[in-house]
C-alpha cells in the first residue's frame, strides 16, 4: 500500500493541451473516484499514474518514490481497464497468476494466492475456463482477480462495471466496495456513474477539461459544490439553474429573477448589490404545494414517475423548475401549484465565472 | 414456401459446386495429362480421362531428371524466404501499428512505392548490384532478393492483424510486470498466429512459383529452382507435356503439405473474448 502524490500535471499530445496542471494527494488506503465528463481528461490521468502515457510536464510519487521514468511494470500498480483486457489464450487460473509468474513467484504461493483470490470473487469453478466461455460479470471478476493477487501498491479502475447491465453494476459495487474495505488496498476509480462516486469514493474528484474542479467528500461536492459545473454535474436529475440578479439593499437579501419574482436569500454573501447570479437548488429541495400555498406560482407540464418518486416539471416565471418528491399524485398535467426555494437550501454562484458564493 | 426454399437450396449448392469446379479444372488436367501415355496424348483427341494411364512420367521425373535438385533448393529458398519475411515483417508491423514515430509517415510511403513498380524494370538493376557481390547464381541472392520484395507486403499483412488486436492487452501486461518486449512475445504474438500462418503461407507460395528473377538471376543447373526446372521440358523441338505435368504435380505437395500445417492457425479466432463482447 501507499500514498500517491500528483503534482503540476500537465499533459499535451502535440498541440492538444489535455490536462492543464492536475495537483492531487491520495492517502495511504484512500478510495479516491475520478469523474467528469467525456474527453475531461480522466483516463489519461489514471493512465499516466500507470505509466502507459508520458508525463509532459509535472511529478508523480508513489509510495514517495518519483516514478515520472518508470516503466510500468516497476512502478507495482495493478489497473483493471474497461474493455477487461483479460488474455484471451490463458484460463482464468493463468490469467490471474500470470504477474505472479512474470515475477518468479514460487509455484505453491501462487496457487495459494489465485485460490483466495478466486474464493474472494466466486471465480472457484471456472478456473479452467478461457475468457471467452465467461459472461460479461464474470470476465469482469476474472479482471479483478488478476488485479488482487499480487497486493500491489495501488489499484486503478478505468470505469470496470460501464460495460455491464445495472443491475450487475449494482452487484459489483458493493463487491468493489467490500472489497476495498478487506484489502483498504490506495485505490482510484475513474466512472461516469454519479452513484458509483457517491457510493464508493471516500473522497471525489470533479475534473471538467483537464482542470480539477473540486475534491471533496461525496456529500461535500453535492451539498456544497464550488462552482457551476460540479453543481450540475453531481445530482439526478440536476440542479435547477435561474440567472437572477443580486438585491441586499431596501430590504432583506433576496436574488430578483425574471418576471418579476424575488427569492429571499441568507446572510454573508459575497456579491455586491445588483451583482449578475445563477440561483441553483436541488429538486428534491424544491418545495411543491397545490393549491394556494406560499411561494411562486407554477402551472405542472409533465409529471415522471420513477417508482421511487415522481419527477414534476414546473413552469414558472418563464423558467422550467423541476422538482423531486417522494409523495405520489402529488400533483398531475396541467395543475396550479405554487413552488418554494428554502433558503437554507439555496446555492448562489457567480453568474460571469461560475465560483460559489453563498 | 417449402419447394420455393428447396429450390434455392439446389441452386445455391450448385452454383458452389459449379465454383469449385471451375477453380480446380486446371489442377485436374495437370494431373490427367501427368497420368496420360505420349502415345495417347495427341491420339486420343479431348477426353476427360485416357483409356489407359501410367506412372512412367514420374518415374522419368523422379530419376532421371535433375527435379529432386530443383525441389530442393525451391524448398531451401522458399522456406527461408517465409521465414525471414514472416520475422522481419511481424516486428516491423508490430512497430508500425503501436508506435508513433519520427519519419512513419515516409517509411511507409516508401514502402507503397516499391509496390508500384513492374518488377521487370529491377531486373537489370539487381542483376548490376548482385553481379559483382557473387550473388548471382546463388540461392542467398534469390533469398535476398525475394525477402526485399516480399517485407512491405507482409508487413502491411501483419500491422493489420495487429491493429485487430486490442492494445489493452499489451498494456494489461505491461502493468503486470512484462517489458513490452515480453508482452509481445507472450500475448501478441501467440494471439497473431493465425497472422504469421497467412503471412508464412503467402510469403512461401510466392517464393515457390516466382520464375522471373529466378530465371534471370540463375544460369546454372545447381542453383536452379523448380519453376526454372520445369522450363527444361520445353526443348527446341517439342514440349514434354506428360514429364512436365508430373513435375507439377510433384511440386504441388509441399505447397499442399505447407498449408496443412499452417491452415489450423489460419482459421482459429483466438482473440474471442479478450475484450468485452
Ligand atoms: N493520442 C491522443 N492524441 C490526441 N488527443 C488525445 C489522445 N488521446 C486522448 N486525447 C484527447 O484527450 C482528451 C482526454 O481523453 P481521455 O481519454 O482522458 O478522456 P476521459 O475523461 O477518459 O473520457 P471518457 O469518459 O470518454 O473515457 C480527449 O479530448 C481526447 O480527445
Ligand atoms: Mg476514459
Amino acid at each position: 500500500m501507499a500514498s500517491i502524490d500528483i503534482a503540476a500535471i500537465r499533459k499535451a499530445y502535440g498541440s492538444t493541451h489535455v490536462l492543464h496542471g492536475v495537483d492531487l494527494t491520495i492517502k495511504d488506503g484512500e478510495f479516491v473516484v475520478l469523474v467528469g465528463p467525456s474527453g475531461c481528461g480522466k483516463s489519461t490521468l489514471l493512465r499516466m499514474i500507470a505509466g502507459l502515457e508520458d508525463i509532459s510536464s509535472g511529478e508523480i510519487r508513489i509510495g514517495g518514490r518519483r516514478v515520472n521514468d518508470l516503466d510500468p511494470k516497476d512502478r507495482d500498480i495493478a489497473m483493471v481497464f474497461q474493455s477487461y483486457a483479460l488474455y484471451p489464450h490463458m484460463t482464468v487460473a493463468e490469467n490471474m497468476s500470470y504477474s505472479l509468474r512474470l515475477r518468479k513467484t514460487a509455484k505453491d504461493k501462487i496457487s495459494t494466492a489465485i485460490a483466495g483470490a478466486g474464493a474472494k470473487l466466486g471465480l472457484g469453478a471456472l478456473m479452467e475456463r478461457r475468457p471467452k466461455a465467461l459472461s460479461g460479470g464474470q470476465r469482469q471478476r476474472v479482471a479483478m482477480g488478476r488485479a488482487i493477487v499480487r497486493a500491489p501498491k495501488a489499484f486503478l479502475f478505468d470505469e470496470p462495471l460501464s460495460n455491464l447491465d445495472a443491475r450487475l453494476r449494482e452487484q459489483m459495487r458493493g463487491e468493489i466496495k467490500k472489497l476495498h474495505q478487506d484489502l483498504g488496498a490506495t485505490s482510484i476509480y475513474v466512472t461516469h456513474d454519479q452513484i458509483e462516486a457517491m457510493t464508493l469514493a471516500d473522497r471525489i474528484v470533479a475534473m471538467n477539461a483537464g482542470i480539477v474542479q473540486q475534491v471533496g467528500s461525496p456529500l461535500d461536492l453535492y451539498d456544497r459544490p464550488a462552482n457551476l459545473f460540479v453543481a450540475g454535474f453531481m445530482g439526478s436529475p440536476a440542479m435547477n439553474m435561474f440567472a437572477g440578479t443580486y438585491r441586499n439593499s431596501g430590504g432583506a437579501p433576496r436574488v430578483e429573477l425574471a418576471e418579476g419574482v424575488a427569492v429571499p436569500v441568507g446572510e454573508g454573501i459575497a456579491a455586491a448589490d445588483g451583482a449578475k447570479v445563477t440561483l441553483g437548488i436541488r429538486p428534491e429541495h424544491v418545495v411543491v404545494t397545490r393549491g394556494g400555498g406560499p411561494g411562486i406560482q407554477a402551472f405542472i407540464d409533465l409529471v415522471e414517475p420513477t417508482g421511487f418518486g415522481t419527477i414534476l416539471h414546473a413552469s414558472a416565471f418563464g423558467s422550467d423548475v423541476k422538482a423531486f418528491s417522494l409523495e405520489r399524485g402529488l400533483a398531475t398535467r396541467g395543475d396550479t401549484v405554487s413552488v418554494a426555494f428554502p433558503v437554507d437550501r439555496i446555492h448562489l454562484f457567480d453568474h460571469e465565472h461560475g465560483a460559489r458564493i453563498g | 414456401m417449402r419447394p420455393k426454399r428447396l429450390g434455392f437450396t439446389i441452386l445455391h449448392r450448385a452454383a458452389i459446386l459449379a465454383y469449385i469446379a471451375f477453380a480446380l479444372f486446371p489442377l485436374f488436367w495437370l494431373l490427367k495429362v501427368s497420368i496420360t501415355p505420349n502415345d495417347l496424348l495427341y491420339g486420343e483427341g479431348v477426353r476427360m480421362w485416357p483409356s489407359r494411364s501410367t506412372f512412367d512420367h514420374y518415374v522419368f521425373v523422379l530419376e532421371h531428371s535433375d527435379f529432386p535438385l530443383f525441389f530442393r533448393n525451391s524448398l531451401i529458398v522458399s522456406l527461408s524466404t517465409a521465414f525471414i519475411v514472416t520475422a522481419l515483417a511481424s516486428i516491423a508491423g508490430y512497430a508500425l501499428s503501436r508506435f508513433a514515430f519520427r519519419g512513419k509517415f515516409w517509411i511507409v510511403g516508401l514502402m507503397l512505392l516499391t509496390q508500384m513498380f513492374p518488377l521487370v524494370m529491377l531486373i537489370a538493376p539487381i542483376f548490376k548490384i548482385l553481379s559483382p557481390l557473387g550473388l548471382t547464381n546463388s540461392l542467398t541472392g534469390l533469398i535476398i532478393v525475394y525477402v526485399a520484395f516480399n517485407v512491405p507486403f507482409a508487413t502491411f499483412l501483419m500491422q493489420s492483424f495487429f491493429d485487430g488486436i486490442p492494445k489493452d492487452l499489451e498494456e494489461a501486461a505491461m502493468i503486470d510486470g512484462a517489458t513490452r518486449f515480453k508482452a509481445f512475445r507472450q500475448i501478441i504474438l501467440p494471439l497473431t498466429l493465425p497472422g504469421i500462418a497467412a503471412t508464412l503461407g503467402f510469403v512461401f507460395t510466392a517464393a515457390w512459383s516466382e520464375l522471373l528473377f529466378a530465371l534471370m538471376l540463375i544460369s546454372g543447373v545447381d542453383a536452379s529452382t523448380f519453376p526454372v526446372g520445369l522450363l527444361s521440358f520445353v526443348s527446341k523441338f517439342s514440349v514434354d507435356f506428360g514429364q512436365m505435368m508430373a513435375a507439377g504435380v510433384l511440386a504441388l505437395i509441399p505447397a499442399c503439405l505447407f498449408f496443412f500445417f499452417i491452415q489450423r492457425y489460419l482459421v482459429q479466432g483466438l482473440t474471442a473474448g479478450a475484450v468485452k463482447g
